[in-house]
């Protein structure tokens, strides 16, 4: 019978398959991080329970970590006891730790494939909902609540409904491919088909765009399929796949041989039948730029903010975004690029890796931050920051006086100090825009590296299409 | 676990879509190591002013919601963050059901990891509990919400049905499956992290 990726991938980590009810899935790879985890490793305490694969298990800390001088200690005592509370479980109960201070410490997406522990064919589980990033390996990745990761920790297995597979197509040359990107494309997927389109699915992405794109760029089309409903986005592994994770840390040993059997199965049949399917066409695609406080709140970065009247045929819909542009303190018909900033992010699982930062650089090369504008970089993990301060990238930055910080989620979320004030406007090149999640008050426009970059040098928003590059 | 029982309160009707789990418990609130406490976080930035003062035109802060054990709410309760918080945080409020007309995916399991009942109803249906101003009750055996007016039939898996009627350690059943996972361990090729 003709198969999709994803159902290949779901059938062979099948350990049993009830009728009516949920399947128990086999997890390979299960990674842990301090903010999901204390109360998974407490419930294996209390009722005597072990790890049962700690060899399968990775835990690094990213999310509340502070990404100033890594030397001095934790000043925020509440996230530094989820830090110790996070090594204590790792020693007792065998787990690798990359923790804080460890060279391969980093936000946990990030890290996986830079380690290659991310793996083609395999399932991949991590109580954050950006796990789907890893999904552009090939593998079957997706994010779990904490009883979850508690029930892989003690079983290495989960019950799951099967998901249904969601054919998004991306074709058409783009005509810039450094000004319209991997972020351009997925926000404008999301626009296209809603904050809730993907709900239930797994997205497989396909087609000329989508094969086109690198490694790092196919882990932002994927890192987003969960801001589209998506428990998990999925890209069949090619050569660059392959060579991707050739000699990393964890490949293993006899990787050419499982090279040679991925070519041949990890793909969807020519037959195969998706439950739904979508076509972006990327030939005419512009860089997109989120106004609102949900994902699908996107316009191109020539267009002007909306009217909540253009939304009337939803009612809710037009209530949500009357609600919207109040929070974001938008008025309607202004262009984007009339939008002045206070602050840009560069950083995330989302766009933080290596392409990422060289991208950035080469629009901010020679360039001054704007005066009224605050600029960090965060990189993706302490890997990309050595990989970019080799290539001197970090001096560009730090020249154009942009701060170059220590590797986490950071301002991604919020949760350590790297924060927005109440009302500070931020250009991100992060996933989520949602009220306050930057920090309490703060507002977040969602844009690609590029474009974060070019609004950091101006101070708005402008069209990186039409900017002067050295 | 507790055992799920017959839920019988007024209902708190939350108009609204697209509630994120970072609204649900901002992310200020993650860094317990705890379960339990986290009620008094639930919707924070919207519940209190920048004063920390009760906002008063918000939904959970009329009186007449105080004790209410059912919360009505519009499509994609529970988008974003994985975060399992949101629904300790709704049970510590107070909250032991959510009607929708939809989840988002991670959200929706998490509630019945923890015996919250999370009820998908259609959205007529939903528009018609929102406006409903005395008791409901919620029958998980025989799957019915009773108004004073009607009886509603909801669907809900029989695996969930049974996890939440009887308060069943999901581990403990899973374990009873042990030579299974053995017998799946023996032949797969992943490899090890050591």
């Amino acid at each position: 019978m003709s198969k999709t990726l994803f159902e290949k991938i779901w059938d062979s980590h099948l350990v049993l398959e009830e009728e009516n009810g949920p399947s128990l899935l086999y997890i390979d790879r299960h990674l842990i991080h301090e903010v999901t985890s204390p109360q998974a490793f407490e419930g294996l305490r209390l009722n005597n329970r072990k790890v049962r694969r700690p060899d399968l298990t990775i835990a690094t800390e990213d999310h509340n970590v502070p990404t100033s001088d890594r030397s001095l200690p934790i000043v925020d005592q509440v996230s530094s006891i989820q830090i110790k509370t996070l090594e204590k479980n790792c020693k007792n109960f065998g787990i690798q730790l990359f923790g804080i201070n460890n060279p391969n410490q980093g936000i946990v997406h990030v890290i996986g494939p830079q380690l290659g522990i991310t793996l083609p064919g395999s399932t991949i589980v991590c109580g954050d909902s950006h796990t789907s990033t890893q999904g552009a390996f090939g593998a079957l990745a997706f994010g779990i609540g904490t009883s979850e990761v508690e029930h892989v920790l003690a079983t290495q297995t989960i019950w799951m409904e099967k998901f249904k597979p969601f054919e998004i197509r991306v074709e058409g040359k783009r005509k810039n491919p450094f000004a319209v990107t991997a972020k351009d494309i997925i926000l404008s997927i999301i626009k296209r088909i809603g904050t809730a389109g993907g709900a239930g699915t797994v997205i497989e992405y396909r087609g000329e765009t989508i094969s086109e794109l690198s490694m790092e760029q196919r882990m932002t089309i994927c890192n987003m399929s969960i801001e589209a409903g998506a428990r998990a986005g999925l890209i069949a592994p090619d050569e660059k796949t392959f060579e991707y994770l050739r000699g990393k840390k964890y490949t293993p040993k006899n990787y050419e041989e499982l090279v040679d059997e991925w070519r041949e199965n990890l793909k969807t049949d020519s037959n195969a039948k998706f439950d739904k399917s979508f076509t972006l066409d990327a030939k005419n695609l512009a860089p997109q730029v989120s106004w609102g406080t949900n994902p699908a709140m996107v316009s191109d970065v020539t267009e002007k903010i909306p009217f909540p009247e253009e939304f009337a045929k939803d009612l809710s819909q037009q209530k949500g975004v009357e609600k919207a542009l109040q929070y974001m303190d938008l008025k309607p018909g202004i262009p984007i690029t009339d939008i002045y900033i206070d602050r840009v992010f560069i950083g995330s699982c989302t766009n933080a890796r290596l392409e990422d930062l060289i991208a950035a650089s080469k629009v901010v090369k020679g360039k001054k931050v704007s005066s009224k504008v605050r600029a960090m970089v965060v990189p993706g993990s302490q890997i990309v920051k050595k990989q970019a301060e080799d290539l001197g990238i970090d001096k560009i930055f730090i020249d154009a006086n942009f701060e170059w910080r220590e590797s986490g989620c950071s301002m991604c979320l919020g949760m350590n100090p790297d924060i927005l004030g109440p009302g500070e406007r931020c250009a991100s090149t992060s996933n989520r825009n949602f009220e306050g999640r930057q920090g309490v008050g703060g507002r977040t426009h969602l844009v690609s590296p590029v474009m974060a970059a070019a609004a950091a040098i101006k101070g708005h928003f402008v069209d990186i299409r039409e900017m002067d590059l050295n | 676990m507790d055992k799920f029982k017959k839920i019988k309160s007024i209902v708190t009707p939350f108009d609204k879509v697209n509630v994120d789990t970072d609204q649900i418990v901002p992310k200020q609130f993650l860094k317990l190591i705890q379960k339990t406490g986290f009620g008094k976080f639930l919707f924070y930035n919207w519940r209190f002013n920048s004063d920390e003062k009760p906002n008063s035109s918000f939904i959970l802060n009329d009186p007449k919601y105080k004790n209410s054990k059912i919360l009505i709410t519009q499509d994609n309760f529970g988008c974003g963050s994985s975060r399992e918080h949101a629904v300790w945080a709704l049970q510590d409020y107070g909250f032991s059901v959510i009607i929708a007309p939809s989840f988002a995916d991670i959200f929706f399991s998490n509630c019945f990891k923890n015996g919250l009942l999370a009820i998908i109803l259609n959205s007529k249906i939903v528009e018609k509990l929102l406006k409903i101003q005395t008791e409901i009750e919620v029958d998980l055996e025989n799957q019915i919400i009773k108004t004073d007016t009607e009886i509603i039939p909801f669907q809900i898996d029989e695996y969930k049905k049974k996890n939440l009627l009887n308060g069943l350690d999901e581990i403990a059943l899973t374990l009873k499956y042990q030579d299974k996972i053995l017998e799946y361990e023996k032949k797969s090729t992943i490899s090890s992290l050591l």
